[in-house]
C-alpha cells in the first residue's frame, strides 16, 4: 500500500527477535502462522509456511549458532496477498550455498540431520533466496502467494 | 520464584491460544508397546528438532528390549513434522538395519506423505494403513 506521504509499504508487517534455543522453533512457526491467518490461508498453505519457517529457524539454531547463544530474527510482511518471510542469524554462515541447496547434503550427519531442510523450504514456498557468507551469518528470504487473498489488508 | 512460575504459565496459555490445540508443545509424549516381539511407537504432537532430541533415546531403549527385531512407527497423533522427523526415521532405519531387523510406517496423512516422498523414505520403507497391518507384515517377514 501507499502511505499518505507517498511511501510504498507492506499492507502489514511484524518482527520477532529471540534466543537460539530449540523451544523457539515452535514459537516462531506458530507466531508466523497466527500472523498469516489474516489472509485466510488454507490449512495446506499454513502447514507449508509453518514447515518452511521451522526449517529455517532450526538451521539457524543448529548450524548457524551450533547450539550456542545467539539471536534469531524473523520478519514477516504481507504485500497484496503475498507473504514475505525473512529468517536471519549472525552465526557461522554457509561456505557453499549451491552445495547446501542439494537434496540430502548435510554438514552434520552425526546429528541425524537428513539434508532435506532447504529442499523442503524450496518445495513449500514460491521463491527462496539464501544470502550467506562464512562468519557473517545467514539470511533466508521466502515468498508465497496465498491464493484466497484477493484484497489488501486494511481496506474495506 | 512465584514470578517465574507465573511467566511460564502465561506463555503456555499464549501458545495454546495461538493454535497448537493445547497438545504437547513443550512435551512430546511417545507411547511404546511391544506386540509379538515388535516395538510399536505411537508418535504424537509436534515432531521438530526440539521434540526429537528426547524421543530418540526412548525409541532406542525400546528397540533394545526387542533386540532390534522389528519397529513400527505410527504417525496417527502427529500434528506437525519437519526434517527433524525425517532424520529420526532415517536414524532408526539405520539402527534397525544394522541389527538385521525390519521396520515399517503407518497411519501417514497426505502432508506427511509429501515429506516422505521428497526425502525418498517411501522408496526404502513400507507404509501401511493401520498398525495391525504393519505389525502383521513385519511378523511374517
Ligand atoms: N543458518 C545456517 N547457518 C549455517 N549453515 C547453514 C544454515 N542453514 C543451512 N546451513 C548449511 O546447509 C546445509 C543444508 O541445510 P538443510 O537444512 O538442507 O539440511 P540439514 O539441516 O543439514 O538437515 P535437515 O534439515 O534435513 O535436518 C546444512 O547441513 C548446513 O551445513
Ligand atoms: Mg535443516
Amino acid at each position: 500500500m501507499i502511505t499518505d506521504d507517498g511511501m510504498l509499504v507492506p499492507d502489514n508487517e511484524m518482527h520477532l527477535q529471540f534466543r537460539s534455543v530449540s523451544e523457539n522453533e515452535a514459537f516462531a512457526r506458530v507466531a508466523v502462522a497466527a500472523f498469516v491467518s489474516q489472509l485466510d490461508p488454507t490449512m495446506e498453505e499454513l502447514t507449508e509456511l509453518k514447515t518452511a519457517v521451522s526449517e529455517a529457524v532450526t538451521n539457524a539454531i543448529i548450524h548457524g549458532y551450533e547450539n550456542t547463544y545467539g539471536e534469531v530474527r524473523v520478519s514477516c510482511a504481507i504485500w497484496n496477498g503475498v507473504v514475505e518471510i525473512e529468517i536471519e542469524d549472525d552465526g557461522k554462515g554457509i561456505e557453499d550455498v549451491e552445495l547446501a541447496r542439494q537434496p540430502l547434503w548435510t554438514s552434520r550427519p552425526e546429528l541425524e540431520r537428513s539434508g532435506m531442510g532447504i529442499t523442503i523450504m524450496e518445495s513449500f514456498v514460491d521463491e527462496l533466496m539464501i544470502e550467506s557468507a562464512p562468519g557473517r551469518g545467514t539470511r533466508i528470504r521466502m515468498r508465497k502467494t496465498i491464493a484466497s487473498s484477493t484484497k489488501p489488508i486494511g481496506q474495506a | 520464584m512465584t514470578g517465574i512460575t507465573k511467566v511460564r504459565s502465561l506463555s503456555t496459555v499464549a501458545f495454546e491460544t495461538l493454535g497448537s490445540g493445547g497438545k504437547g508443545v513443550f512435551t512430546m509424549p511417545v507411547e511404546t508397546t511391544v506386540v509379538d516381539g515388535i516395538l510399536l511407537v505411537r508418535l504424537a504432537g509436534e515432531l521438530d528438532h526440539h521434540a526429537v532430541e528426547s524421543i530418540r533415546q526412548d525409541i532406542e531403549t525400546g528397540l533394545e528390549s526387542v533386540r532390534h527385531r522389528g519397529l513400527v512407527l505410527s504417525f496417527r497423533g502427529i500434528d506437525f513434522m519437519d526434517s527433524s522427523g525425517l532424520g529420526l526415521i532415517l536414524g532408526r532405519y539405520r539402527s534397525v538395519k544394522e541389527h538385521k531387523g525390519r521396520m515399517a510406517l503407518c497411519e501417514v496423512n497426505t502432508t506427511l506423505s509429501k515429506l516422505f516422498e521428497l526425502s525418498g523414505i517411501l522408496k526404502i520403507l513400507p507404509v501401511f494403513e493401520s498398525e495391525q497391518a504393519a505389525i502383521l507384515a513385519l511378523k511374517e517377514a
